[in-house]
C-alpha cells in the first residue's frame, strides 16, 4: 500500500474519533453549564470544554473569552479553528476522498454523507437545534465506524484507519480525565461536594460509561474508581488501557502481513505491559495529573514512530 | 424528436424509445432525474470547477434521456475512428522520427516545431510499438442522416470516460425495462480492455505483470473523480508525485512496505507538469527524474510525452491529408470545415463573417478562450476581433451549423438541445480498440453550442444498439 494511502486513512480514523470527542466535550459543557450552581460554574463549564479539547492557547490567542457563545462556536464550526468539529470531518472526508480507492463504497458514503449534512446543518444557534447538532456529528462516528468494521476487508488499509482513531482515543480519554481533575472545580465547591459528584458523572456519560460504572463498581461515583475505569479497566472500550490493547494488536496485524516488526510494534508492546502492571492507587499516589501528562508524551512519541516507520 | 435541426421524424434508433416514452407516466423523467442527482450526489461524482470558490465541487448535470447510435452508423464511426486514431499515432511517430510528413509538405514545419506541444526532448525516441496516444477521445458531431464529423481530436489527456461508465450504470439503475427492450452493446469492458492496453504497453523488462499506476495531479485537479474512479476499476494504485521518486533512471512509489519499482504510468499530469526538472521547475505535481527514467526505456508513460502536437487545433485542419498520408486511403471521417486563420485569404473571410462562427484558440480547451459569434454580444463579438487581428497563428474558426440535437430533459419536458460525442479510443502493441458508446455531452442552454462541462454543459449515456 502506499505510504500516502497509509496516512491518508490514519487520518481518517484520527480527524472522526475527534469530531465524536468534540461533540461529546461540548454535550458534557452544555450539560454542566445548565446547572443550578453559584456565579462563574457555567463560564468554568465552557472553559473546561476548551481545555478538554486541548486548544486552551489558540482560543485565547483568539481574542475570544469562554462563554457558551464562543466556546460553541469555536469547538464546533470557528474556520479558525483547525480542531473544530467541522474541520475535523472535512479533514477527514479529504483524507478519505484522497484514497477513495482503498475505501469501501459504504464507508466512504458514510463520510461523504457526514459532509454533505454538515452543509445541511449550518451553524444552529438555538441551543436544541446544538444539541441535535451534537447528537448527529455521535451518529456520524457510529455510522462510519460500522461502515468499516462492516464492509471492509481486514487488510493494511482497515489497521491503518483503526490505528488512527485507537491512538486519538487514547489522546482524547486522557485529556478529559485530567481535565476534570485539575480545571473543573469553581473555587469554593468541596471535592466529594453535589457539584464535584455531579461533574464525575457528567463525565462519565460523556463517554457513555455512567451505565458501565453501576455494572462495574456497584458504588456511587468516587473519583478514583471512576480513574480506574479510564485508565486501567480493559473492558472499558476507551480505557487508556483498551486503547493501548488496540493499538498495540492492529500493529501486530500490520506485522504479520507484512512480515517484519519494528520500532512502533516494540514501544506500543512495552507500553502495554507496563499497564498490565499498573495500579490505581499508585498512579493515584505518584499524582494522577503527572501520569496523564506522561501519558500523552509517550502516546505521541508512539504516534511518532508509527509515522517513521509507515507513513513517510 | 431527435436528428438534425427541424427534422420531424424520428430516427430510426430511437424508436422504441419514443414508444415507451408514449407510455411511461407523465412525470417519470422528472423522477428518475431527481434520483439520480441523490446517487450522483451521494457518490460523489464530481467535478472542480477551475476559479470557483463557492461550489468548488459540482455535479455535471445529467439527462436521463439515453442518446442512441444505431448499429451501422456505429460500425462505421468505429472504423473511422481507428484509422483516425492509427494515423494520429503513425503521425506523431514520425514527428519524432524522420519528419517524412513535413519533408512531404503535408504540414508546415514551423506549425510542428515552434508549436508549444512539440517537445524536443522526443525526437528520436520510439514507445513500445510506436504507439504514443495509447488513450484517445476523439469528439464528433453529427451533421446529417450518416455523417459524423471530427470537432477535435484528444491525444493528451482526455478525461471524461468515468461518466460515460456511470452513466450507463445510472441508466441501469433508473430504466431496467428500458434495457430489456433494447438491445445495447455493453460500456462497462472499457476498463478491462484498458487495463490490458496499459498491460501491454509497458516497456519488455517488466515481464507478465507489470506495475501500473494512475498519476493525478491530486484531489483538487477537476477531474480527480475520475482518476480514482479509474484506479479503483483497473486495480491500480492511484498516485501523486510525491508517492514516485526516480534513483537510477528506475520509478519507484513508497509504499508501506518500502520502494516498489513502477513499470506504466498513466498519467493524468499534463506535459508541463510531468517533471520539474525537465518541463517546469515550479511543478510541485511531478515526479523529478521520471523524464530521465522515460527515456532510458525503464517505465511507459501513457500517453506518451509530447502528444499534444497533434491534437492541436491548428494541426487539426491537416488531419485529412495526415490520414490520407499514411492511411494511404480517403478518410472515414471528415473534419468540420475550418478556417486556418494563419492564412491571409481565410483570415478575411472569417474578420467578416464572425457574428456567424465559431472562432477557437488553437492551443485553448475545455470551452474556454472560444467565441460562438450567433451567441456574443456586438461588443464580445469587436473585442475578439482585436485578439484575431493581433494573433490570427493562434486562431482557427469553424461554421456553426454543424451540431445535431437530442431529446433532452428541460424541467417538465422535452426539447432539442445541441449534443455531441466523445469515444474512446484505445492503442497499444496489441492493437486499436473502442468501446462501444461514449460520452454524450449536451448543451443545456437552449440554442447554445458549448457543451463543456465546466460551460454549464451535461452528459447522457450513450446507447450503440447491436442490430
Amino acid at each position: 500500500m502506499l505510504s500516502r494511502t497509509a496516512e491518508s486513512l490514519y487520518w481518517t480514523g484520527r480527524y472522526m474519533e475527534r469530531a465524536d470527542f468534540l461533540a461529546r466535550i461540548l454535550e458534557a459543557a452544555v450539560r454542566l453549564a445548565a446547572l443550578p450552581a453559584r456565579d462563574g460554574a457555567a463560564a468554568t463549564a465552557w472553559a473546561s470544554a476548551i481545555a478538554s479539547a486541548g486548544v486552551s492557547r489558540a482560543f485565547a490567542a483568539s481574542a475570544r473569552t469562554p462563554s457558551e457563545k464562543s466556546v460553541r462556536e469555536y469547538l464546533a464550526f470557528a474556520p479558525d479553528n483547525p480542531s473544530s468539529i467541522r474541520a475535523c470531518i472535512n479533514a477527514a472526508r479529504t483524507n478519505a476522498r484522497s484514497v477513495r480507492t482503498a475505501l469501501t463504497i459504504e464507508l466512504w458514503e458514510s463520510i461523504n454523507g457526514a459532509w454533505n449534512g454538515l452543509n445541511d446543518f449550518g451553524e444552529p444557534t438555538k441551543r436544541d437545534d446544538f444539541v441535535r447538532f451534537l447528537e448527529w456529528v455521535k451518529g456520524v462516528s457510529l455510522a462510519v465506524e460500522g461502515a468499516s468494521s462492516r464492509t471492509m476487508l481486514r487488510n493494511d488499509a482497515y489497521w491503518f484507519l483503526r490505528l488512527g482513531g485507537a491512538i486519538e482515543r487514547a489522546d482524547n480519554t486522557a485529556r478529559l480525565l485530567d481535565v476534570k481533575y485539575h480545571l473543573l472545580l469553581p473555587a469554593g465547591e468541596r471535592v466529594g461536594g453535589q457539584l464535584d459528584y455531579f461533574q464525575w458523572t457528567t463525565l462519565l456519560r460523556e463517554v457513555s460509561a455512567l451505565t458501565a460504572y453501576r455494572w462495574v463498581y456497584r458504588e456511587s461515583v468516587r473519583p478514583w474508581l471512576v480513574a480506574d475505569l479510564l485508565v486501567l479497566n480493559r473492558q472499558m472500550p476507551r480505557s487508556l488501557a483498551s486503547c493501548q490493547a488496540m493499538i498495540v494488536s492492529y500493529l501486530e496485524r500490520l506485522a504479520a502481513d507484512y512480515g517484519r516488526r519494528g520500532p512502533a510494534q516494540r514501544l506500543a508492546s512495552a507500553r502495554l505491559t507496563q499497564f498490565n502492571e499498573a495500579r490505581i492507587e499508585d498512579i493515584f499516589q505518584s499524582g494522577l495529573h503527572e501520569y496523564i501528562l506522561a501519558f500523552l508524551g509517550e502516546n505521541n512519541a508512539l504516534a511518532n514512530a508509527i509515522h517513521d516507520q509507515y507513513l513517510v | 424528436m431527435s436528428g438534425t435541426p427541424g427534422s420531424a421524424t424520428v430516427r430510426k434508433s430511437y424508436r422504441t424509445l419514443a414508444r415507451w416514452l408514449e407510455t411511461a407516466p407523465p412525470d417519470l423523467l422528472q423522477a428518475r432525474s431527481r434520483q439520480a442527482e441523490l446517487f450522483f450526489r451521494r457518490m460523489g461524482v464530481t467535478f472542480a470547477v477551475y476559479g470557483d470558490v463557492e461550489s468548488n465541487e459540482r455535479l455535471i448535470p445529467f439527462d436521463v434521456v439515453p442518446r442512441i447510435i444505431g448499429a451501422a452508423e456505429w460500425e462505421h464511426l468505429e472504423k473511422g475512428l481507428k484509422q483516425r486514431v492509427s494515423a494520429l499515432n503513425a503521425f506523431l511517430k514520425d514527428i519524432y522520427g524522420p519528419q517524412d510528413c513535413i519533408k512531404a509538405g503535408i504540414v508546415p514545419a514551423d506549425l510542428i516545431l515552434t508549436n508549444p506541444h512539440y517537445r524536443p526532448e522526443m525526437q528520436g525516441r520510439r514507445p513500445p510499438g510506436d504507439i504514443w496516444t495509447h488513450i484517445c477521445g476523439v469528439d464528433l458531431v453529427r451533421t446529417g442522416e450518416d455523417g459524423f464529423l471530427v470537432l477535435e481530436d484528444n491525444c493528451r489527456t482526455p478525461s471524461g470516460v468515468s461518466y460515460m461508465l456511470e452513466n450507463r450504470e445510472m441508466m441501469m439503475r433508473l430504466f431496467p425495462d428500458l434495457f430489456a427492450e433494447h438491445r445495447i452493446r455493453p460500456v462497462e469492458t472499457y476498463t478491462d480492455m484498458l487495463l490490458a492496453s496499459l498491460r501491454a504497453s509497458a516497456p519488455e523488462h517488466a515481464g507478465a505483470d507489470p506495475t501500473i499506476v494512475v498519476l493525478t495531479p491530486g484531489p483538487y485537479n477537476s477531474a480527480y473523480y475520475e482518476h480514482s474512479f479509474l484506479a479503483d476499476k483497473l486495480g491500480v494504485e492511484l498516485v501523486e508525485g510525491r508517492d514516485l521518486f526516480v534513483n537510477d533512471d528506475i520509478v519507484f512509489m513508497r509504499t508501506t512496505e518500502g520502494p516498489k519499482q513502477v513499470d506504466v504510468v498513466y498519467r493524468r499530469v499534463d506535459d508541463d507538469w510531468l517533471d520539474p526538472l525537465t518541463f517546469r521547475p515550479d511543478s510541485t505535481v511531478g515526479v523529478p527524474g521520471i523524464m530521465a527514467a522515460y527515456a532510458a526505456g525503464n517505465v511507459t508513460l501513457t500517453n506518451a510525452v509530447g502528444t499534444g502536437v497533434a491534437d492541436d487545433k491548428a494541426v487539426y485542419t491537416y488531419m485529412p491529408e495526415i490520414i490520407r498520408f499514411f492511411s494511404g486511403g480517403d478518410p472515414i471521417l471528415g473534419n468540420v470545415p475550418t478556417w486556418r486563420c494563419r492564412e491571409p485569404d481565410a483570415l478575411k473571410e472569417v474578420l467578416d463573417r464572425l457574428p456567424e462562427l465559431v472562432v477557437k484558440e488553437v492551443g485553448g480547451s475545455g470551452g474556454y478562450g472560444m467565441l460562438v459569434g450567433p451567441a456574443a454580444t456586438k461588443a464580445e463579438i469587436e473585442d475578439f476581433r482585436k485578439k484575431l487581428e493581433a494573433d490570427p497563428d493562434d486562431f482557427i474558426a469553424q461554421p456553426t451549423l454543424s451540431l445535431s440535437t437530442a431529446p433532452t430533459l428541460c424541467g417538465t419536458e422535452l426539447q432539442s438541445r445541441h449534443v455531441d460525442l466523445r469515444p474512446f479510443v484505445l492503442s497499444s502493441p496489441a492493437g486499436v480498440r473502442v468501446a462501444p458508446g461514449g460520452l454524450t455531452r449536451v448543451a443545456l442552454k437552449a440554442g447554445s453550442l458549448v457543451v463543456n462541462s465546466s460551460q454549464g454543459g451535461g452528459t447522457k449515456d450513450t446507447w450503440v444498439l447491436d442490430d
